[in-house]
């Protein structure tokens, strides 16, 4: 029965072939696209289940044998994050229905979009390292596409920057891969891990390791994100809400996986190495976002902290440093697109960007205003929200492993983050209300569903934490022991 | 021969980045070309370039070629034709809308 794991692969991508053929019936896209996804949760909430249950469920390929064949892989970890990720792609897919305008709907902004999914859902089961790399391609390839759907003179121009960034790093992946199959001779990751376990991790495997470090940070925004905040601010709202949401957490999940799995042996130079770029990313990042008065400068910022931040507890590679890590990664997707689908409806409603042109609209729209300032704080990490707990863990987990100053940047750039995302709130919201209701360029309809049902999640995610906590220690207890991943899979 | 092919790798890659570094989109789409034809050979070659029979049962050989370095480099080929496909589409029309392919004024400003 574990074929279910390839369930939030096959579905998405059926669903976009349909979806191609029959190009014209738009009423047909949306009801599709949102049938598939919903299916894509149910699914993964049985196999979190089933995971629960009896443990990591793997799927040899075409019935080749672990070391030899595609294995497809799902713990704990991968599977909740599938879930995450069909939860918040859901939201941004209703919040597209009303936002994303005929013309990129007739142009195949679904099937991208749920290709998008397809890649994204494929490189958290993988457990090959190559098929990493080709899940990869799916999610980049889509999303060259989206990014540049509309073919605005801003989109085109940063589309460019965004292919060549992602072209070279999937070289650098490729040559990465080479490298470490020339040493180990396999390229299951659980098989990798039994080899360098084996025969120890060398100065020479250390360093393929940097590479990929290099290769997965260019991805993810780690210290390499200087293409981030103009791609990222291109794109129409929801389709840069799924960005912000899961293209650099897929990044993430491969650090945290490869430096799990396999290159766990020199922490001291690989961990400590990923420790001081997370420091100057979230350094940098929270700069960036205090010195910009634009919306959307602020909102890109905030995501280049968030990376650096969830790195922090890999770094101090402890128990609670990674639960931490865990924690504040779905945080992060839940509210990395809720915060930009807010942005992006405050810029649709007043026609620009820039904080000095905006004030007081929280007479207009007082839902709104409220939701921004829960999102506001939940993003920063104030109790009870969601992103509270994972602050807390991270910043002990560093602690424990003696990286104060780690901690103390972490605490740093957690205020920053705090003022940047209050100075929008306070001069977008407070102040004279220069704007009336039929005055504005746009209205909220149909918008503000997907933005509540983000906003119950953040909050319902920080005060149920009870009831998930159980999961989240099942997935790091296996991220701190690969034996237990590596049995799972080739059963040695 | 494995020493020899590496060193055409390092010369793919030096050609490579010089294009990629030059201002002219087109010669970075063209950069972007020959350092895949240069990652290309290296996963071969990685791989081990060995004389012999193909891996098959029933064959007896005293080598044989790895088979696995060919299978990754052909999926590497097709996606990167892919890409370099789209790359050319897109570059031509944001040539075309924008006016220019010179990554200098590409930069992107403020006010637009």
């Amino acid at each position: 029965m574990n074929n279910m794991i390839i369930l939030p692969i096959i579905l998405p991508t059926v669903a976009a072939l349909v979806m191609i053929i029959l190009r014209n019936k738009i009423k047909l896209h949306r009801v599709l696209s949102l049938v598939a996804l919903l299916s894509v949760m149910a699914v993964s909430v049985i196999i979190i289940s089933k995971i629960r249950k009896d443990g990591i469920m793997s799927l040899q390929l075409g019935g080749w044998e672990a070391p030899f064949g595609v294995s497809m892989v799902a713990d704990m970890f991968a599977a909740i994050l599938v879930l995450v990720t069909s939860v918040v792609s859901i939201c941004c897919l209703i919040y597209a229905f009303s936002s994303i305008g005929r013309e990129r709907e007739e142009y195949y902004f679904y099937p991208l979009f749920l290709i998008l999914i397809t890649g994204v859902n494929g490189s958290f089961l993988t457990g090959d390292i190559f098929n990493l790399f080709v899940c990869f391609e799916v999610m980049l390839v889509a999303s060259y596409v989206l990014i540049s759907l509309g073919g605005t003179r801003a989109q085109l121009r940063e589309s460019i920057k965004y292919i060549l960034i992602n072209v070279i790093s999937s070289f650098l992946f490729l040559v990465a891969i080479a490298y470490l199959y020339a040493i180990t001779g396999t390229l299951n990751l659980a098989h990798l891990s039994y080899r360098i376990a084996e025969v120890g991790q060398d100065g020479l495997m250390t360093t393929v390791a940097i590479l990929f470090l290099i290769v997965f940070s260019l991805k993810a925004g780690l210290f390499l994100f200087f293409w981030l905040p103009g791609s990222y601010s291109a794109p129409p709202t929801a389709i840069a809400a799924i960005f912000a949401a899961l293209l650099t957490k897929v990044g993430m999940y491969a650090i945290i996986r490869i430096f799990t799995l396999v290159f766990y042996h020199e922490p001291e130079v690989t961990h400590l190495f990923i420790g001081i770029l997370s420091a100057i990313t979230m350094l940098l990042g929270a700069i960036g976002a205090v010195a910009f008065r634009d919306i959307q400068k602020v909102m890109t910022y905030n995501v280049v902290v968030g990376v650096g931040f969830i790195l922090a507890g890999l770094a101090s590679y402890s128990i609670v440093g990674l639960t931490g890590s865990f924690y504040y990664l779905v945080h992060d997707m839940i509210i990395k697109s809720l915060i930009f689908l807010l942005g992006g409806t405050i810029i649709h409603l007043t026609g620009t960007s820039k904080l000095d042109k905006i004030s007081g609209l929280i007479r207009l729209h007082p839902a709104l205003g409220w939701m921004f300032f829960i999102a506001a704080l939940s993003l920063s990490g104030i109790p009870p929200l969601s992103g509270f707990l994972g602050k807390i863990f991270i910043t002990e987990g560093t602690f424990t492993a003696t990286y104060y100053w780690l901690g103390a940047i972490g605490l740093l750039t957690s205020l920053m983050v705090l003022y940047s995302i209050l100075k929008v709130f306070m001069s977008v919201f407070w102040g004279y209300t220069d704007l009336t209701l039929d005055r504005e360029k746009g209205s909220t309809k149909g918008r503000m569903l997907p933005i509540a049902l983000l906003t119950v999640l953040t909050i319902g995610l920080g005060l149920g934490v009870e009831g998930i906590h159980e999961y989240m220690d099942i997935a790091v207890e296996v991220l701190m022991n690969p034996t237990v991943y590596v049995e799972a899979v080739i059963g040695k | 021969m494995e020493t020899l092919m590496s060193i055409l790798v390092g010369i793919l890659f030096a050609i490579g980045i010089y294009l990629i570094l030059t201002k002219t989109l087109l010669r970075i789409i063209l950069g972007t070309s020959i350092l895949g034809h240069g990652v290309n050979l290296l996963i071969i070659t990685m791989g081990g370039l060995k004389k012999g029979g193909p891996p098959l049962l029933g064959i007896t050989n005293h080598s044989y070629a790895d088979s696995l370095p060919q299978a990754l480099l052909l999926t590497a080929i097709v996606i990167n034709f892919a890409t370099t496909a789209l790359f050319l589409v897109l570059s031509y029309r944001a040539y075309k809308v924008l006016g220019t392919d010179n990554m200098e004024l590409l930069r992107g400003n403020e006010d637009e």
